[in-house]
């Protein structure tokens, strides 16, 4: 099968929806003539031109609130953050405005948009440019919050967040721009809300989810040669949750662990580890295990960075640790 | 609170003649005498009468904890809806704050949907789930009331891109309070809205008090018109308190949005004689204050002119006060003889979605 980058699944899915469907238009810092931050929409606005292709002031709180009036009047639009970092000035508008629309007015008026761009730390950025938001936006109802770790599932999943009619946060990784992965030819779409199984196993069961996830399959290697065998699921969607892919593998290994890159209080883990002690309470061999960023700002020191987010020595302790070894 | 007020009611009234002046320099010369007739001063005087008696009756209904939550009354600005849907088409687009419940009255709606909703109702014009700060009506084209200050402009200005980018001719009308000019998004969606030509009318409903702090107490800039100036937005000062100024404002507004020459900031100026919400006592100002602004009033403005041209008589004027007064009692009633939500609707409309997983424990 074809391999291409991340960003060029992303800028396909992009390409493919905005060529179907004139209502769909992007807008954001640098998308337009500078190509994009990452370049992502390299190209778009050659296609495209300026009345859809939109390059913004640096005014995320302005812009996204016009993406939400936008998305109120029939269009679909897709609010690129440079980087989700960046969007906290425009949370109101996500949380107070897109989410709300729809229910304030009884049903009457939805708010098909999508505002996406990297999420969490992406190197030495220091502690304003290395925070993981998933569970911010996931905790609202009325949004739906997706959060790929292929290039493959960027690309489906994109599609079928530009296609649906409520808000999308879509949170993709500086990091993983330039991942190389097996795309097919021609269209698809994966629906939000379905989990991956990433890798199969029998020992322990590892929930897990975005750019992480490969911090999580390199883990898996090294276990593998210690001989545990490591089921990993990625959720690709943190809003729904597919806890029936959470149950159905802690059915079959008796242990989990959940590992994060957000800080620990109210995080995606703390909620995976409440539902699976309520509904497989019986299956679980040990108590639950998670591994997320320790809880302080990111600092800018290498190895201050290394001991702060998950990583392979963190989560193979963890799994070593449910199975008691 | 200071115990006495920054200003004197005497400044006040110098402080509004001063602007009238201004605002006859600043606006296009016109006849206004002769631009609206008999049909629009009769229209005008049945809204505005509808609005100010639907208010005094959702007022007298929160006193009897028939209607809950805050609830903000458009008592003293009925001028500025009326004004506007002068000159407005149904196509047109409005998007305000929580004191949103003249605006859809003045869209079309009948007012029995805006009581029922103020009862918390499913026949309300939000299925019973805005209340008095969230009314919507597609239909209408009222794209709500919001209850975060300054919030909805961007959306205002969004809405407008909509229909540009569409090559719709229709005009969106955001209103916003003389608070919302402090916030960072009403600076943000002016600034994008100049710069790319959005259909967008900006209309501050300077009723001189963000909830209880003045105008002059949150900047030095107290002409707020002038904010608009920042960004080249033609923008104008215009009085709030007759229909004519403000339909002549709103018409050449909407024919540069219509003509693809961007948006207009209008700062109309205006009172409100009850306090900010139903639980403010409003004793930041004095009697005189309210006092020198009532004797202004826009209804009695527009009563005024219709007698004084003849185009009612004394019964005429009773007919529409006594229609007015049915509507309101039929609001009263549809609301209170309408349902309560099912319980089944907490989980409807939350996502367009129909079969949403939410996590029920």
């Amino acid at each position: 099968m074809r391999v291409i980058q991340f960003r060029e699944a992303l800028r396909e899915a992009l390409n493919e929806e905005m060529r179907a469907d004139k209502s769909v238009f992007l807008m954001g810092e640098e998308v337009a003539e500078y190509n994009g931050a990452y370049k992502v929409s390299q190209g778009m606005l050659e296609e495209f031109g300026e009345e859809r292709v939109i390059d913004t002031p640096i005014a995320e709180l302005g812009f996204a609130g016009i993406g939400v009036g936008a998305a109120m009047n029939g269009l679909r639009p897709i609010i690129e953050f440079m980087t989700f970092n960046f969007s906290l000035v425009a949370i109101d508008q996500v949380i107070n405005s897109a989410a709300k629309v729809h229910s304030m007015s009884g049903g009457q008026f939805n708010c098909p948009i999508v505002f996406r761009g990297p999420t969490a730390s992406a190197g030495q950025l220091g502690a304003q440019h290395s925070q993981a938001f998933e569970n911010w936006f996931a905790n609202t109802p009325g949004l739906k919050v997706v959060v790929p770790s292929t290039p493959y599932d960027a690309k489906g999943l994109l599609k079928a967040s530009i296609r649906d009619n409520d808000p999308v946060i879509f949170m993709e990784s500086e990091q993983m721009y330039g991942d190389k992965g097996e795309v097919p030819e021609g269209e698809y779409i994966i629906p939000i809300g379905v989990a991956d199984i990433k890798r199969k196993g029998k020992d322990v069961t590892i929930v897990t989810f975005g750019k992480i996830v490969h911090v999580v399959l390199a883990a898996c290697v090294e276990l593998e040669k210690e001989g545990i065998s490591v089921e990993v699921i990625d959720l690709r969607t943190v809003r729904p949750i597919d806890y029936d892919a959470i149950f159905e593998s802690v059915k079959k290994t008796n242990r989990l662990v959940v590992v994060e890159e957000a800080w620990p209080l109210a995080s995606i883990s703390g909620e995976i580890t409440y539902k699976v002690q309520k509904e497989a309470f019986d299956y679980l061999d040990a108590p639950v295990a998670r591994v997320t960023s320790r809880d302080v700002p990111l600092p800018y020191a290498m190895n201050l960075i290394n001991e702060a987010l998950p990583n392979i020595e963190r989560i193979t302790k963890a799994v070593k640790g449910v199975l008691y070894k | 609170m200071p115990k006495t007020p920054l200003f004197s009611p005497k400044d006040f009234y110098f402080c509004w003649l001063t602007n009238l002046i201004a605002m006859t320099k600043t606006m296009a010369k016109k006849e206004t005498k002769e631009k609206y007739g008999k049909e629009t001063y009769l229209k005008w005087y049945e809204l505005m009468f509808l609005i100010r008696k639907f208010e005094e009756k959702a007022g007298a209904l929160y006193i009897q904890q028939k209607i809950r939550g805050f609830c903000h009354l458009y008592i003293g600005q009925e001028a500025i809806v009326a004004g506007c849907e002068a000159v407005l088409t149904p196509e047109d687009k409005m998007i305000t704050t929580y004191r949103d419940h003249a605006h859809p009255i003045g869209r079309g709606m009948h007012p029995k949907f805006i009581m029922a909703e103020l009862f918390g109702k499913i026949t309300g014009c939000s299925k019973g789930k805005g209340g008095s700060m969230h009314m919507f009506s597609k239909e209408f084209n009222f794209f709500g009331g919001h209850g975060i200050v300054g919030a909805h402009i961007p959306l205002g200005a969004g809405i407008a891109f909509a229909d540009k980018y569409n090559g719709n001719k229709a005009v969106t009308l955001c209103f916003m309070g003389d608070g919302a000019v402090r916030q960072g998004a009403f600076h943000e969606a002016l600034n994008m809205a100049m710069t790319w030509k959005l259909p967008v009318i900006f209309i501050i409903e300077n009723n001189q008090y963000a909830m209880g702090t003045s105008v002059e107490r949150t900047s030095n800039v107290t002409d707020l018109y002038k904010l608009g100036l920042a960004y080249d937005m033609p923008s104008f000062p215009v009085d709030g308190m007759k229909c004519e100024a403000v339909a002549n404002a709103v018409e050449e507004a909407a024919a540069r949005g219509r003509k693809g020459e961007g948006p207009t900031l209008l700062e109309i100026r205006t009172y409100r004689y009850k306090g900010h919400s139903m639980s403010d006592p409003a004793k930041y100002r004095t009697k005189e204050e309210l006092k020198c602004y009532q004797e202004q009033d826009p209804i009695n403005d527009v009563l005024a002119k219709i007698k004084d041209k003849k185009y009612a008589s004394e019964k005429e004027i009773e007919a529409i006060e006594e229609k007015v007064k049915a509507m309101v009692e039929e609001a009263v009633q549809f609301a209170e003889q309408s349902p309560f939500p099912t319980i089944d609707e907490l989980y409807k409309d939350v996502y367009s979605q129909p079969d949403y997983p939410y996590i029920m424990d």
